[in-house]
């Protein structure tokens, strides 16, 4: 259907112009005459041409995606290749799927894992208590929960600021009030706000699990500033954070082993909830989205096609004016 | 070809009558379509989500 045209019949045609009518018809359809071979037409077809870019393109592409540089092509840096950070490997996430949601036991665990864990100095400033409810936790636990932490309200009729227990509409207490004591207690440095980590690092869910589970020595040569730690994963090599996963140091209710892998993964997951709340949903919308969307390409596919059979099928003839006076 | 002058002069010959077709059959359409694609997430996650787990929290349960 592409090649009805051969890729020299438009040379040949403006070439053939002046010539007579039985000529321009041959021309037309070079492709189906019997003087072009096979292996002629398939080599000037458009289609060929197409197929063989689309390759050429494509093997570049996978070249380059594999090996992070195009093919003969050297890379000069000015910078070490730690400074990027070990590439985290690939897990295989419960919800890594285009038709996988979370795995919300995993996202409840990983909930007390940050509770018990990550709280002392991440702040989780994002997350209400009633965002838990039907993700993780029933309604009565969310509220059990809210109630054991003391939020400042008011000011009340006295004008005065008053302590009171939380409620499902507040969010999740912060470990410091500002981010200045943040760093007086972390020596210099700011945890960041796991709200939106698992979106905010290159990397997502597979960075930030490495990142937790690769505190290794520092290799020979490598020197780490006191007060540092060694983590390949983190650019440059050199985190403020020490290892805080142990195995044992949670105990899950669910009676899941609590190994560092395990924690890691399930906080993870938790953190995956929170960054991206919307996501089960997304996903079940993409399905619903993908199915009516190609079944109404395929319909206008069709309707095109009949709609043009008229013109595509018209035949046109031309007779040239006889000339009467000579 | 009787199918078809069937079907013309069942919905398509007045507009009355085509246009409450289109209304029934797109409200079927989405609510059956919407229950379909639930129903085959809901396999497909099965023991994943929330409602897979709740009973082993909830109080009344």
């Amino acid at each position: 259907m592409l090649s009805r045209l051969s890729a020299g019949a438009f040379r040949k045609a403006a070439l053939g112009a002046s010539r007579n009518t039985p000529r321009s018809s041959s021309v037309r359809f070079a492709s189906s005459n019997a003087s072009a071979s096979a292996f002629e037409s398939v080599m000037s077809s458009r289609a060929t041409l197409a197929s063989v870019s689309l390759f050429t393109a494509g093997t570049v592409a996978w070249y380059t995606h594999l090996y992070g540089s195009l093919p003969f092509v050297g890379e000069v840096h000015a910078s070490h290749l730690s400074d990027e950070g070990l590439h985290p490997a690939s897990y295989p996430w419960p919800h890594k799927g285009i038709l996988d949601s979370f795995d919300h036991a995993s996202i409840r665990r990983g909930y007390q894992v940050y509770r018990e864990v990550c709280a002392a100095c991440h702040s989780l400033d994002r997350i209400a208590w009633r965002n838990l409810v039907g993700v993780s936790h029933t309604v009565d636990e969310a509220r059990t929960m809210a109630e054991e932490v003391e939020y400042t309200d008011g000011p009340n009729s006295e004008g005065e600021m008053f302590q009171r227990p939380g409620k499902l509409a507040d969010y999740m207490p912060a470990p410091y009030p500002n981010e200045e004591a943040a760093r007086a207690s972390n020596g210099g440095a700011y945890p960041p706000d796991l709200s939106l980590i698992i979106k905010a690092r290159h990397g997502g869910a597979d960075y930030v699990f490495s990142l937790l589970t690769g505190y290794i020595d520092p290799p020979a040569g490598v020197e780490i500033r006191e007060g540092m730690n060694y983590n390949p994963f983190f650019p440059g090599g050199a985190i403020s954070m020490a290892r805080v996963l142990f195995d044992g140091l949670v105990e899950y209710d669910d009676g899941t082993p609590a190994t560092t892998s395990q924690m890691a993964k399930d906080v993870v997951e938790f953190l995956s909830w929170a960054a991206e709340p919307e996501h089960d949903e997304r996903k079940k919308t993409g399905i619903k989205a993908v199915i009516i969307m190609s079944t109404l390409f395929a319909l206008s596919l069709y309707v095109k096609r009949f709609k043009w059979n008229v013109i595509k099928n018209r035949k046109i003839t031309y007779s040239p004016p006889v000339d009467k006076t000579h | 070809m009787a199918l078809s002058n069937t079907i013309y002069n069942a919905v398509f010959k007045r507009n009355s009558v085509f246009v409450t077709t289109i209304f029934i059959g797109a409200f079927a359409f989405g609510i059956g379509f919407d229950t379909g694609v639930q129903k085959f997430w809901d396999s497909y996650n099965k023991g994943k989500q929330w409602k897979d787990i709740r009973h082993k929290y909830v109080q009344e349960s």
